[in-house]
């Protein structure tokens, strides 16, 4: 049978509004095995680290919408507006988690975000990620036009790529993970300059 | 070494061994009635002496020392040395003790372990990833085993090896570092009352994810200076090769002396997280040194820290 059919019909049905309550439930959930000694010995950087690894894979989800619609015709539209939030929302959680459990030192949290790379990347790729969740309602869309909100909305790109140098840089030694994550960004990004595929051939 | 200090312990201070054996079996009995059984207790007990170094902070917990380790030979999560460490073959062990010596040859862990006085040495250890904990090891001082093995003249440094067993060791498996993990101390270094071959922790054999059976600790460096499950030891003249510091040597140095005034380029090393106090708990200073600047810091007398970290 026709999967990708089958998919796109449930993706025509299904609504979207449950999504926007469930995406914040595991961070709910982290914060209480964190509360509860269920994120180990050491519940700050664990969280720190979950949230900000769950907000990479959704800024990744997030980046698979427009080639499994061009290259599988499989059209997921719908949902990218939730996965960009919730994407946005666990890079606030991740942020706001490094600030206000882990370093707390206003003077020290200042010289991390000048002085190390790592940190001041992962705050550009936040910075990055501002406008677009600003611009994420219908209103915005219409007022800026879809070609200028398009063009402005294109800097998840560089929000992404920031995010998995952030993670790749702050591993120790030759670690396989965050090349992995940065592997699969790089190859999402370069999918978009393969051509869309023929619709003749589908 | 016996006579180097003189502690204001005496024989009569030590539990003695029945009645902490008793408290272990009492401590033991009482999860057992709780399961409906009898057990006594479940691990020999190692029977070291106090010593004037320990610290008087409280110790973490056996859990937390033995569940947040780094260990890559074992892979890089902190959890992951506590999940694959019992893949390692601890006995027999022998340490190839070679290099600028009297005696070189292969020395089987009883033969280290025959003569020497194990001692609690309960130590802060400082991570470079800036947690700490403290850990009641149980040890002797190294500067015994090179005694034993004679010291020649030409020696300025200590070299050590860790286990490289792929087939034991998953993380080994990688090119996370160049294997096998090895580092080095300069030789007054390895010869300092507090620098200590650790074989266990809470007066317990070392657990294997914690580098049994015998590593290296030495309290006023980053934790990665403390090799674990050493299985060789070389006097040499120069400065040996030391993995992190081989790997990255803008990132660590060969000393990495705990220092909070030098951070550590990609984070600051003024402040630490001890480990097992939770999730609101704010970090503390860190101290030069790791706190045993009045131990160490005139080694290091007239050395530019900042050049030689």
């Amino acid at each position: 049978m026709d999967v990708v059919g089958a998919l796109n019909g449930w993706a025509r049905r299904v609504p979207t509004w449950p999504f926007y309550v469930l995406a914040p439930l595991p961070a709910v959930w982290w914060l209480w095995l964190g509360l509860t000694g269920g994120l180990g010995v050491e519940p700050i950087k664990e969280l720190e680290h979950r949230l900000g690894e769950f907000a990479l894979q959704l800024l990744i989800l997030g980046l698979c919408v427009t080639p499994l619609r061009t290259h599988l015709g499989l059209n997921l539209i719908r949902f990218r507006r939730v996965i960009g939030l919730a994407a946005f929302l666990y890079v606030v959680l991740h942020l706001l988690t490094w600030l206000l459990l882990d370093v707390r030192i206003w003077s020290q949290i200042w010289a991390d975000i000048v002085k190390r790379p790592y940190i001041t990347i992962g705050m550009a790729g936040f910075v990055l990620l501002i406008p677009l969740a600003v611009t994420s309602t219908n209103a915005a869309i219409r007022r800026m036009g879809p070609v200028a909100w398009r063009r402005l909305h294109r800097l998840v790109y560089g929000a992404v790529l920031l995010g998995a140098i952030h993670f790749v840089m702050l591993a120790k030694g030759l670690q396989l993970e965050p090349l992995l994550y940065l592997a699969a960004v790089l190859g999402l990004l370069a999918m978009r300059a393969i051509p869309r595929r023929a619709r003749a051939s589908a | 070494m016996a006579g180097r200090w003189k502690p204001d312990l005496t024989w009569a201070d030590v539990t003695p061994k029945a009645a902490y054996m008793n408290r272990r079996q009492l401590l033991a009995g009482a999860g057992a009635v709780a399961a409906g059984a009898i057990a006594g207790p479940a691990m020999a007990s190692l029977g070291a002496v106090p010593s004037p170094y320990s610290t008087d902070e409280t110790p973490n917990t056996f859990e937390e020392i033995t569940n947040y380790c780094n260990f890559y030979e074992f892979g890089t999560g902190k959890e992951d040395p506590a999940r694959n460490a019992h893949m390692l073959t601890t006995e027999p062990w022998a340490v190839r003790i070679d290099g600028l010596v009297d005696k070189p040859g292969l020395y089987g862990l009883e033969d280290i372990l025959a003569d020497v006085t194990l001692e609690e040495r309960i130590y802060r250890l400082r991570c470079v990833e800036a947690w700490s904990m403290v850990v009641p090891w149980v040890g002797f001082e190294l500067a015994d085993l090179l005694a034993k093995v004679g010291v020649q003249d030409g020696a300025r440094y200590v070299a050590f090896e860790t286990a490289y067993r792929p087939d034991e060791m998953p993380g080994a498996r990688f090119p996370i570092l160049d294997w096998p993990y090895r580092e080095g101390l300069r030789l007054d270094e390895a010869m300092h009352p507090l620098t200590i071959l650790a074989t266990g922790l809470y007066d317990e054999p070392m657990p294997n994810q914690n580098g049994a059976p015998i590593r290296l600790v030495v309290p006023w460096k980053y934790g990665f200076k403390s090799i674990k499950s050493v299985v060789r030891i070389t006097l040499t003249a120069d400065q040996p090769h030391a993995s992190w510091n081989h790997s990255q040597p803008r990132e660590y140095g060969f000393y990495s002396n705990v220092n909070p005034e030098v951070d550590h380029p990609r984070w600051s090393q003024a402040t630490e997280r001890r480990i097992g106090e939770g999730l609101f708990a704010p970090r503390r200073p860190t101290l030069m040194f790791n706190g045993y600047a009045d131990e160490v810091a005139s080694m290091y007398a007239g050395m530019d820290l900042t050049k030689f970290y």
